[in-house]
């Protein structure tokens, strides 16, 4: 598959959301925890050697599972392949904890139910669509139903 | 760089929302490595998906695979000057980068995909969010000044049903108080960077409510005007190429 990886270099430029230095497993066999930067701009995690600036690889986080492993640990693996998980070890509980939080709500698809929910909310207490004074009530992405298809 | 490409691949296949669908012609960029006199320009049709920020395309309708993925980040969206009429092009910021020339349909098919395309970012979803957000406190608590009696939120005995289990619930369970009020967790888009969306001001919780409907009218209205103006700025961003 092809994609844009230029855009996507220039993507893992941006200002992070979120950024840390932590371990990280790969799940390939005989993988072990390297030390790796990782941050996240929008819905992808970018992992980088930590002395360099272009990142070694990127995860797209739509329809990941973000679970917590034992102590200081998370790991992050995909709707089709759960038992392929990538392994990150944090400094401490605590930003584990954190991480776990971000990257849950870092998907576009989590925001999408936000909004379909926030839509939903305002719509029953006011009577009004919120989403009608941008002209955008139409479109698919906002839709109650949108979910299933 | 690696991606997960397995997993993105299944994301643009699977049943999650589809924005926008439709066949696309798009334009074949060859590397001129040599010089080339006589170089046709040619196009190749393809069967485009976007979800998201992202826009797959396919061989065929049909395809189990995407042949391709643009990453709809930093880029501005505009009408073409090409050869062929319906066609409109991404650009990125970077100057670097190579557009994609797309040509569509017809008039409509274009302008809707125009459209969609350049709502396409994960920033705009977020300032939307954000802004809904808001505007459900505000709702809520004018409600509360409106009413004298507590209200149960009718959401708080929401579920939701996701089939599956990667998909995670909403954080976001209304935690319902005494007086009426129901506060959102404050983690839904408070993360992100950025600051306030412009144009809101804090003073918009110093409206004077009335006891009847007509304060969600008059609410409605003000807030009708600050999003007018932060619509007009998002537009002005788009078009400046902001992501």
């Amino acid at each position: 598959m092809r994609y844009n990886e230029r855009e996507l270099l220039s993507l893992a430029r941006q200002p992070a959301e979120k950024a840390a230095e932590v371990l990280m497993r790969v799940p390939k066999k005989g993988s072990v925890l390297k030390k790796r930067l990782v941050k996240l701009v929008v819905n992808f995690l970018f992992y980088f050697r930590t002395d360099e600036a272009e990142p070694i690889g990127a995860l797209l986080l739509e329809h990941c599972r973000i679970t917590k492993e034992e102590e200081n640990v998370f790991s992050i693996s995909f709707i089709e392949e759960p038992e392929r998980k990538y392994c990150f070890e944090c400094d401490s509980e605590e930003q584990c904890q954190e991480w776990i939080e971000a990257l849950k709500r870092a998907s576009y698809e989590f925001m999408r139910r936000s909004l379909i929910f926030y839509r939903n909310e305002i719509q029953k207490m006011t009577g009004k669509d919120p989403l009608e004074q941008y002209g955008i009530s139409e479109e698919a992405r906002f839709q109650l139903g949108a979910r299933r298809q | 760089m690696k991606l997960n490409e397995r997993s993105v691949a299944h994301y643009a296949t699977c049943d999650s929302p589809t924005d926008h669908a439709g066949f696309l012609r798009k334009r074949v960029e060859r590397h001129h490595h040599h010089a080339h006199h006589h170089h046709a320009t040619s196009y190749q049709r393809r069967w485009f998906v976007l979800k998201g920020n992202l826009l797959f395309y396919f061989e065929e309708r049909e395809s189990r695979e995407p042949v391709g993925l643009v990453v709809l980040e930093g880029c501005t969206v505009e009408l073409c000057e090409a050869a062929e009429e319906f066609a409109f092009a991404i650009r990125f910021d970077d100057a670097g980068a190579r557009a994609y020339v797309l040509v569509a349909d017809g008039q409509a098919a274009m302008e809707a995909w125009v459209k969609a395309l350049s709502r396409a970012s994960f920033d705009y979803m977020r300032l939307v969010v954000r802004e809904l957000e808001k505007q459900l406190e505000e709702a809520c608590k004018s409600l509360a000044a409106c009413r004298q009696s507590p209200r149960r939120s009718s959401s708080s005995s929401r579920k939701r049903h996701l089939s599956n289990p990667a998909l995670l619930p909403l954080q976001e369970k209304p935690a319902v108080l005494e007086n009426g009020y129901s506060t959102w967790g404050s983690g839904a888009a408070s993360s992100a960077a950025g600051s306030l969306a412009p144009g809101l001001s804090p003073g918009m919780t110093e409206s004077p409510v009335s006891p009847e409907t007509a304060c969600f009218s008059k609410l409605h209205g003000w807030y009708g005007q600050e999003i007018a103006v932060l619509r007009r700025e998002w537009q002005e961003r788009q078009k400046r190429g902001h992501p």
